[in-house]
């Protein structure tokens, strides 16, 4: 079980949370503009790197806040949380 | 199915005395496959036995079928609800009950049957839809009542008064289990007996392209020239279709499973079951064999996180009362990708002579014969065998999805 | 004949303990375990092998032992645990396994919990190095848990009669346990074993609480605790396992680990037989044939596999009579059952006939293997130790450290120096500077096991040299397997099953390696050792679900108004975590009957039931409306304070989420209902969207489900209850339209009353806070009576609503049913111009013409109940399968309002069928139905004003 560090908590066990997924994947301004293709890109197509991976978590069980995160995913460590609307910080896996 | 009064895994038949070589790889090849778990083999053996294209290498980055393969619990059945899904792996389990035969080595596959139980009246419409969906596709299904249920494994908690009381089951009898080893170094064996070269510790680095046509695989064991690429890669798919600049509709997550010590004959079905999550066999010497669901994150570290496994074990205790002092004796994880609709992936790319096979999520095992005999034929003729056709890429874009969440949730 | 020795041993002699093993009685005394009384009485035998059926004994002392297993009886029946680890106590009775358990159909009576705790320094493992390492942490003041498998601290101490700065070792580990636990925020667990390493110093340990105390446990405690234990450091003190030498004949009871012997021999004071064989390749075993020699046991021989013998300590064996033999190996062992005698002879030498030297014990020492599975689970990587002919920590890693006999030191000193080096760079790491050296101590130990030779095998009949005791796994196998052209360790596991059985390969594991590098010609460094994988010794299915049973293992919810229920004699029916009614029947009546009873007062009448578990989510703020337009498929921004609207959810793909209905309370605040099971997760989905998407929104949102009873009040005489109940409401249809909701008083309670109908009858919602639940339910059952008023469960609001042909989300839907399909193209909006799923609605699947819609279905014959989750199909004859489907019945039933049965379904193409004729296979039959319209009664919506 992870300790994730949730940035409005501190650390709280994985238990805790709900993952989102990827992260940075924003609703398309217009989706009456895009093709089928581009639609379905948005709804189903995802990086899916082994390495450093943008993603999203919940605070489900405690403040219920969306944050973002940047965890290896060869070794499941969280290298940085960041809250929603900031930048992906750099990291160094 | 196994008898008590032998001395457990004393009936289990020897492995031979010669499977494979391991081989250098040449500098060309008509057909690599990557991957050298249960597909990428099955695949090869099908394009050598049913195609005769027999120039082909499998390329496995670390032992053969020490991914997903080494690490499933091996149930087989073909109770799927849609009609694309059904087709791939009532095919799949048919050749399953000739495989011994056809491969000539024991796969020890044993038709001790699958229960789906419901644990509430939607459970049971869903149940009911499943097995009437599955007779009319020509799969054996049965909808049991609770003394059904009891009747085929006696251990199942029936009691009206838990938490999840069992309202019945689908029961298939010709699902069953097999012995992943022997079904892997199965194909590897006959394949390398006609030809196929098998190619371990070997990481493909790279895809290269020539005018939009597949030409070389960089290894690390050197650069391998390839009429066409296979991809059977599982949970790295997403990594090596990227190689190709393609992106995928997957997420690779670990998946978790655990045995016991060897026990007594006292399970002799499968069960599954969505709601409690948990599913669960007595394998051939007589461990309990193990699942839940996946771990929520993606992850290629092929480890899950403990408290999966304490909840699995709770949802085990509530089914099965008896288990309670069976210890546990091995966890693992594997990597599985999933895909949007819990459907795999299998057919074409717009990369001209690169072919996917991926997407297959907690349920891939079971599709072996059937996909590896498909996408062999996928490779080969450059089209998807009518099996695996429903299951493009394209399907994303045109909403055509095989939902197998809605009414067949249960991972495996 | 006994095998205790008069004196010695941390048993208590003054106190019997009566058991028995494979029926016959024994005796033994406190301290001892399952295997010592055994062996005390001579008995060696304590199974069969798992496949060739040849007897097995006692291998080692402590949990690393690959043969001992035992089925244990009594107070409970618990398979597959090692006689070397059950504690003794009275009444125990046992019986031993070939290598298989047996579960018990009785109910487990155990209580079993886990525990949360946090720490600063996490030691596993109570000997010398652990306990240095602990002390050195706590005296930083760092909070330390120091964990050990054993029921004392010791370690390797426990099974020697060292001296440690000139007084009894177990003086020394006294002192050391003293002090750390009369140290704040030190916690010493005994019988706990770490089995997993996780992720960010996660740490699992089972504690055995009670089993020791056999029939003494207490019933009201928990019979075995999980510590989930979360450290910022860990030094793993594991030490190290004794493993054998293979050789033809080695595995007949009576060959045991030298250390092992030692073991029995001065923490039990049991001798592990009358003449033994002593076989090493190393230092340590001499001190094994030393101290047993004094002890009276007839050391026959010492046989050295070096090409010297270690001077001073064969001056010693000769002092007491025993012969050495340098150059020298046990080349096969003889016996029906238990060891009779060995075989030796030069090692590598000319052939010829071996000297057979009678014994009933062969003590072998092949070196010491490090115990590195936790440090392995730690992802650290292992290294191979050419001098040690074993896996070591190859590594160091960030958080754990690894200190004493676990590194492959095994000087006593020197692994006390280890952990405190650890300790103390553990707690300076967690911010606790050094608080006071310990002093190193330093043993009188004459054997070191150092300057070995590492011997994997003595050629020989390699069909009887067993590599896997348990598995029965010989050389044999392993040649064959290297021979099939296999040459990956983790492959020749799998052919030989070396490594797989109940001891993971504890004892077996190097030596296969070793012989596979052998027979492969490649060195050991190259072989990627195979993965340890948790847990490190078995746990029980029931400590790892701990308190989580029965009810705890999901919690069940329940409305305000269930005790009524209750007490009604209501039948239940899971939806999601929540307890409904599904009906009330009343004298025998079974389920059709209380239904088509319920159905029929509450049509003809007045009925009501209780709604309370539907989801509701206050929503507020300015973005309120904007909101719920981008999350509903119709128009929430313009419904008007006071009005109602019904609205439907869809996913990103288009597809039917969730549905309900939304009241306008104020111009910035909505109450949106969800269905009971979507609940949660229409919460997540609109938070999701707030914060990632949308932040900018000033939207809020709170589940408010459990504040509110909610009770349906339906039916043509609603209208009069609600009025004598609700005297200051004007219940006219003029003054209190549909789609409305007004704030008045219930029974005396303030409430809010919304005219909405999921019956088509006339019908009012009634919202109360829950606490009043009871109270006005009651009220509203009184103001009915004259009525007949008629509570009823979900099955009825379920034939109430089909006849009107309303979906229910999860049982019209299955995650690939668009509203579309449902027929409610009425509730998607066409002028908004965007809202979650709107996209997908235009992709070409969306499109199709023949796609699943829902549709009613009416048996030809009016008697016929169709299946739920029957399948609809074009033709009056099966044809060979695969048989095109046309959908399935999705709700199906007995219609007092229409006289026969009918269903809803979802059928390709639909409505362009209706009128038609299909067919529904049931059993072996066809059953003939016609497609009609969903909407079957009060077409005209006649009944909703009342």
């Amino acid at each position: 079980m992870q300790l994730i560090p949730c940035p409005w908590c501190g650390p709280r066990e994985e238990a805790e949370f709900h993952y989102g997924g990827q992260a940075h994947v924003a609703y398309p301004e217009d989706p009456s503009a895009l093709t089928d293709e581009e639609w379905a890109r948005y709804l189903f197509f995802r990086d899916n790197p082994s390495g450093p991976f943008a993603e999203r978590w919940s605070h489900s069980a405690g403040c219920r806040r969306w944050f973002n995160a940047v965890r290896d995913t060869r070794t499941h460590d969280l290298l940085a949380v960041y809250r929603v609307g900031e930048p992906m910080p750099e990291v160094t896996p | 199915m196994s008898s008590s009064a032998q001395p457990p895994g004393a009936h289990l038949p020897e492995h031979p005395d010669f499977l494979w070589d391991d081989t250098e790889p040449k500098a060309s090849y008509d057909v690599v496959v990557v991957g050298g778990g249960g597909h990428g083999l099955a695949t090869a053996y099908y394009l050598a036995k049913v195609h005769g294209i027999t120039n082909v290498a499998v390329l496995e980055k670390g032992w053969l079928a020490g991914g997903n393969m080494a690490r499933n619990t091996t149930i087989i059945r073909s109770n799927y609800l849609w009609d694309e899904s059904s087709g791939i792996y009532e095919h799949s389990l048919k050749l399953w009950e000739g495989l011994e035969d056809d491969l000539g080595y024991p796969v020890l596959f044993d038709q001790r049957g699958v229960l789906n139980l419901a644990h509430s009246l939607q459970d049971v419409r869903d149940g009911v839809r499943r097995v009437n969906a599955n007779r009319l596709n020509g799969i054996d299904a049965e909808w049991l009542d609770p003394a059904g249920v009891e009747e085929i494994c006696p251990i199942v908690n029936t009691s009206p008064d838990v938490r999840h009381p069992v309202l019945g089951a689908t029961y298939q009898p010709r699902a069953g289990i097999a012995k992943h080893d022997h079904v892997a170094w199965g194909y590897a064996r006959a394949a390398h007996a006609m030809g196929v070269d098998l190619v371990q510790d070997c990481e493909v680095t790279g895809l290269e392209t020539a005018g939009g046509r597949i030409s070389a695989v960089r290894t690390s064991r050197g650069r391998i020239l390839a009429g066409k690429v296979a991809l059977c890669a599982a949970g790295h798919s997403s990594v090596l279709a990227k190689m190709a600049g393609l992106r995928l509709p997957l997420a690779s997550h670990p998946l978790q499973a655990l045995v016991s010590e060897l026990l007594e004959p006292v399970h002799p079905t499968v069960v599954m079951s969505n709601a409690v999550h948990v599913y669960v066999s007595q394998a051939h010497k007589g461990e309990l064999v193990m699942g839940a669901g996946i771990d929520s994150y993606n992850g290629y570290g092929q480890r899950g996180s403990f408290h999966v496994i304490e909840q699995q074990m709770s949802a085990a205790l509530e089914l099965f009362p008896v288990f309670a002092r069976a210890h546990l004796l091995r966890t693992w994880a594997g990597i599985v990708d999933v895909s949007p609709d819990a459907s795999p992936i299998v057919g074409l790319t717009p990369v001209a002579g690169l072919y996917l096979n991926c997407g297959w999520g907690t349920g891939g095992f079971k599709a072996t014969p059937g996909v590896g005999h498909c996408f062999a034929h996928t490779v080969a003729n450059d089209e998807p065998h009518p099996f695996n056709a429903p299951f493009t890429l394209e399907r994303f874009t045109t909403g055509a999805l095989v939902d197998e969440h809605g009414a067949a949730a249960v991972a495996h | 004949m006994t095998f205790r020795t008069p004196t010695g041993g941390s048993i208590d002699r003054n106190t019997l303990l009566r058991f028995t093993f494979d029926g016959r009685a024994y005796t033994g005394h406190p301290g001892d375990t399952l295997a010592s009384a055994l062996l005390a009485h001579g008995v060696h035998e304590i199974g069969r092998s798992v496949k060739l059926g040849r007897p097995r004994g006692v291998v080692a002392a402590g949990s690393e032992d690959p043969t001992s297993l035992v089925q244990v009886e009594t107070p409970f029946s618990e398979p597959m645990l090692l006689a070397t680890t059950v504690e003794l106590y009275d009444g125990l009775e046992a019986r031993g396994l070939s290598g298989q358990g047996r579960l018990s159909t009785e109910p487990d009576p155990a209580r079993y919990d886990a525990k949360h705790e946090h720490c600063d320094v996490l030691v596993v493992g109570a000997g010398p190095a652990g306990l240095v390492a602990a002390l050195t942490a706590a005296r930083s003041g760092a909070r330390v848990v120091l964990a050990d498998e054993q029921n004392r601290a010791g370690g390797a101490l426990l099974g020697v009669d060292e001296y440690l700065d000139d007084r009894p070792s177990a003086e020394w580990v006294a002192d050391v346990v003293a002090e750390l636990k009369s140290t704040p925020g030190v916690l010493v667990l005994e019988r706990t074993t770490a089995f997993g390493m996780y992720q960010d110093g996660f740490v699992l340990a089972l504690q055995k609480r009670t089993d020791h105390l056999g029939f003494a446990a207490p019933a009201t405690a928990a019979r075995q605790r999980v510590w989930r234990i979360r450290t910022r450091r860990t030094v793993l003190a594991t030490g190290a396992h004794e493993r054998p030498v293979v050789f033809a004949g080695n595995d007949r009871p009576g060959i045991m680990l030298a250390s092992s012997a030692r073991t029995f021999l001065h923490r039990y004071g049991v001798l592990p037989g009358s003449r033994a064989v002593v076989f090493t390749t190393n230092d340590s075993a001499y001190c094994a044939a030393i101290d047993l020699a004094e002890s009276g046991v007839d050391i026959a021989l010492v046989v050295d596999a070096r090409p010297e013998a270690p001077a001073r300590l064969a001056a010693e064996c000769a002092a007491r009579g025993v012969e050495v033999r340098a150059g020298h190996v046990v080349t096969g062992t003889g016996g029906a059952g238990r060891v009779t005698g060995a075989h030796v002879a030069p090692l590598g030498g000319a052939p010829g006939y071996p000297d057979s030297v009678v014994c009933d014990t062969v003590l072998v020492s092949g070196g010491w293997n490090p115990v590195v599975g936790l440090f392995s689970q730690a992802r650290g990587r292992l290294r191979y130790d050419a001098g040690l002919g074993a896996f070591v920590p190859g590594e160091e890693l960030p958080s754990v450290a690894v200190a004493g006999a676990a590194t492959g030191e095994l000087d006593l000193t020197a692994c006390a120096r280890q952990g405190r080096n650890a300790g103390a760079a553990a707690a300076a790491a967690a911010g606790f500077p050094s608080g006071g050296q310990v002093a190193l101590p330093v043993s009188d130990s004459r054997c070191t096991a150092r300057s070995g030779l590492v011997l994997w095998r003595v050629p020989g009949d390699e069909a009887t040299s067993f590599v896997d005791l348990q598995r029965d796994a010989t050389v044999s196998d392993v040649l064959r397997a290297t021979g099939t052209g296999l040459r990956s360790l983790e492959h020749i596991k799998r052919y030989t099953t070396i490594g797989t059985a109940h001891d993971q390969g504890k004892t077996s594991g190097m030596i296969a390696a070793g012989i596979v590098a052998e027979a492969l010609g490649v060195e050991l460094a190259e072989q990627r050792p195979t993965t340890f994988r948790p847990p490190f010794t078995p746990v029980s299915f029931a400590a790892l679900a701990g308190r989580d049973r029965g009810e705890l293992h999901d919690p069940v919810r329940v409305t305000a108004l269930h005790p009524w229920h209750v007490a009604r004699g209501a039948l239940f029916e899971d939806v999601g975590q929540w307890k409904r009614p599904r009906y009330y029947p009343e004298d025998g009546e079974d389920l059709h009957a209380a239904v088509l009873r319920e159905c029929k007062a509450t049509r003809q009448s007045v009925g009501m039931m209780d709604g309370s578990t539907l989801g509701k989510i206050d929503v507020q703020g300015a973005d309120a409306g904007e909101f719920l337009d981008m999350l509903y498929t119709n128009v929430m921004s313009t419904l008007k304070v006071g009005r109602i609207r019904y609205g439907v959810m869809c996913g990103l793909d288009g597809m039917v989420m969730d549905d309900g209905t939304v009241i306008r309370v104020a111009e910035q605040r909505y109450v949106v209902t969800t269905t009971t099971g979507n609940a949660a997760k229409v919460l997540d989905w609109m938070e999701e969207w707030l914060q990632t998407e949308w932040p900018h929104l000033d939207v809020h949102c709170t589940s408010v489900t459990e504040h509110w009873a909610t009770i349906p009040l339906v039916g043509p005489r609603s209208r009069d209850v609600l009025a004598a109940v609700a005297p200051g409401l004007d219940v006219s249809n003029e003054a209190f339209e549909f789609m409305t909701w007004r704030d008045t008083a219930v029974a005396g309670v303030p409430a809010r009353v919304c005219r909405i109908s999921f019956s088509g009858e006339l019908a009012y919602e009634i919202n109360v806070t829950a606490w009043h639940g009871i109270a006005v339910w009651e009220a509203l059952m009184a103001a009915g009576e004259e009525y007949g008023i008629t509570p009823y469960g979900t099955e009825t609001m379920h034939v109430l609503r089909a006849e009107k042909g309303y979906p229910i989300i999860g049982q019209e839907t299955d995650a690939t049913v668009t509203p579309q399909d449902l027929g409610m193209a009425w509730a998607v909006s066409k002028k908004k111009a965007d809202f979650i799923g709107k996209r997908s609605f235009a992709r070409a699947e969306n499109n199709r013409p023949d796609r699943k819609q829902l549709v009613g279905l009416l048996p030809v014959d009016p008697s016929v109940l169709l299946p739920e989750g029957s399948q609809v199909v074009e033709t009056d004859r099966v044809p060979q399968p695969p048989v095109r489907m046309l959908g399935h019945v999705t709700s199906s039933y007995p219609s007092a309002a229409l006289g026969r049965t009918f269903a809803l379904a979802l059928v390709r193409s639909g409505r362009e069928r209706i009128g038609e004729t299909v067919y529904v296979p049931v059993e072996d039959s066809l059953v003939p139905v016609t497609v009609t319209e969903s909407v079957l009664y009060d077409k005209e919506g006649a009944r909703r004003d009342g």
